[in-house]
């Protein structure tokens, strides 16, 4: 970054500078956003509820990641290793939760105590 | 080495001189070439532990899912004993904190060394009250009950025990080779006193329009249609209005939400008090005048973690707090 915010201030000799103005306006961002969130959970929406909240979170986390953990500005390998992660996080989640949602009417009956209907009723819905 | 230099800036001390058989800033070590060598290094370094950290959490939020698929309405009951508002407090604190953190790492890159001093202050004063809020949270549901597995025992203060974490003793009817419990549920639902935990002594919070004071029953619950086998609260619809002390007393196995909170949140709270270490021997060092433009790799990666734990309780905040 060749334009610090300041004049005449020290300049890193390695990495970059963010403007604080940008991380000002990161933090502003973010508060909204909970507050968005907030609200929105008041609504009821059913079943979206949760992923709203969840797509909310992931814009919250993006803008933490690449303004105030500087990944926009930084080599793109650091982003890769963190969207390594978060790749191998949807596998384990994802794969978990497919075993858990196939086998669930198989192993709670009908008239068990544990029967779940939000489950079951997704599989008679996708057959 | 010195081959960088920019007007104005800060020299950091170089070793140099003839006790020195080369000329290297003091902290190059000596197992890297240059400062930027060094400097990415760390950073990926960084980045990898905090892969390694997202992947540590990972475990928790499969569990969560797992379990909030499966039995949802254990999540759409247990989250009423949370306080949103201290959970929304929590947020704005880690968000602050994780900006005033960034603010830190950009003085410590422009060589202002107070402001840095006072960023990392006022970082540290935002993790302390987190965990005085989690301690809030932490300490008023330990005192009703509201704790993970068979301590589990959820009653308002100057309430008598909830109740016995033994079966249900509204299973009346004899023991029946098929689980009693869907049979005691549906004389719960027909209204049958059956339902009264005869041992403990507990009187539930009468709920308006109940006929007798003395027995909770399922159909009871505000908007409410009639109990599913098991006593399961039906729907997020019919969630709003539902006392969850009321409720413990007939559905099955709301601890675990409690258990999935408390691992969760407490994890978090053991990574905030590492931050805690963390950022109070930065804040050390910052004051001792150790980092500036030329070297502020550790508050750089500091502040790496820190936002790291902010990132965690983005996600942990609507999926514990603001389940509707």
């Amino acid at each position: 970054m060749e334009h610090p915010a300041h004049k005449g201030e020290a300049h890193p000799a390695i990495g970059h500078l963010v403007p604080w103005t940008v991380l000002l306006a990161t933090c502003v961002a973010l508060i909204v956003l909970t507050w968005i969130t907030v609200t929105a959970a008041a609504i009821d929406l059913g079943r979206l509820n949760l992923w709203i909240a969840i797509a909310i979170a992931t814009i919250k986390a993006s803008l933490v990641c690449l303004y105030f953990m500087h990944l926009r500005y930084d080599r793109p390998f650091n982003a890769i290793v963190l969207v390594a992660a978060l790749v191998f996080l949807m596998l384990f989640i994802g794969l978990a939760m497919t075993d858990s949602v196939s086998y669930q009417s198989e192993l709670y009956p009908p008239d068990s105590p544990d029967y779940a209907p939000a489950i079951t009723s997704l599989r008679a819905r996708t057959g | 080495m010195a081959d960088v230099v920019h007007p104005g800036q800060t020299a950091a001390p170089v070793a140099q001189g003839p006790a020195h058989a080369h000329a290297h800033p003091a902290y190059l070590q000596h197992h890297f070439d240059t400062p930027p060598q060094q400097f990415d290094a760390s950073k990926l370094g960084m980045w990898l532990f905090l892969a390694t950290e997202v992947l540590f959490f990972a475990g928790l939020f499969c569990f969560y899912s797992i379990y909030r698929g499966t039995h949802p309405q254990i999540f759409h009951v247990g989250h009423k004993f949370l306080d949103v508002k201290w959970g929304a407090v929590n947020t704005i604190v880690l968000i602050t904190s994780s900006f005033t953190m960034a603010l830190g790492v950009y003085f410590a890159q422009t060589s202002r060394r107070w402001p840095l001093v006072i960023c990392i202050a006022l970082t540290l004063l935002g993790a302390w009250a987190f965990m005085g809020v989690k301690y809030i949270e932490y300490s008023h549901k330990i005192g009703e009950g509201i704790v993970w597995g068979k301590w589990f025992n959820p009653h308002k203060h100057g309430q008598a025990h909830g109740h016995e974490r033994a079966a249900p003793p509204g299973a009346a009817q004899p023991a029946t080779p098929a689980p009693p419990a869907p049979a005691a549920a549906h004389a719960a639902a027909t209204g049958q006193s059956a339902s009264a935990p005869a041992t403990g002594g507990a009187v539930p919070p009468a709920q308006p329009g109940a006929p007798s004071g003395e027995t909770f029953e399922v159909s009871q619950i505000k908007t409410a249609p009639p109990a599913l086998p098991g006593g399961v609260v039906p729907d997020a619809e019919a969630g709003h209005g539902i006392d969850p002390y009321a409720a413990a007393q007939q559905m099955k196995d709301l601890q675990i939400f409690m258990g999935v909170y408390f691992s969760m949140t407490g994890l978090h709270g053991l990574h905030v008090l590492a931050g805690i270490i963390v950022l109070t021997w930065l804040l050390i060092g910052a004051i001792q005048g150790r980092y500036n433009s030329e070297y502020y790799t550790p508050i750089d990666l500091g502040g790496l973690y820190w936002h790291l734990v902010d990132l965690v309780w983005i996600y942990l905040f609507p999926l514990l707090y603001l389940i509707s």
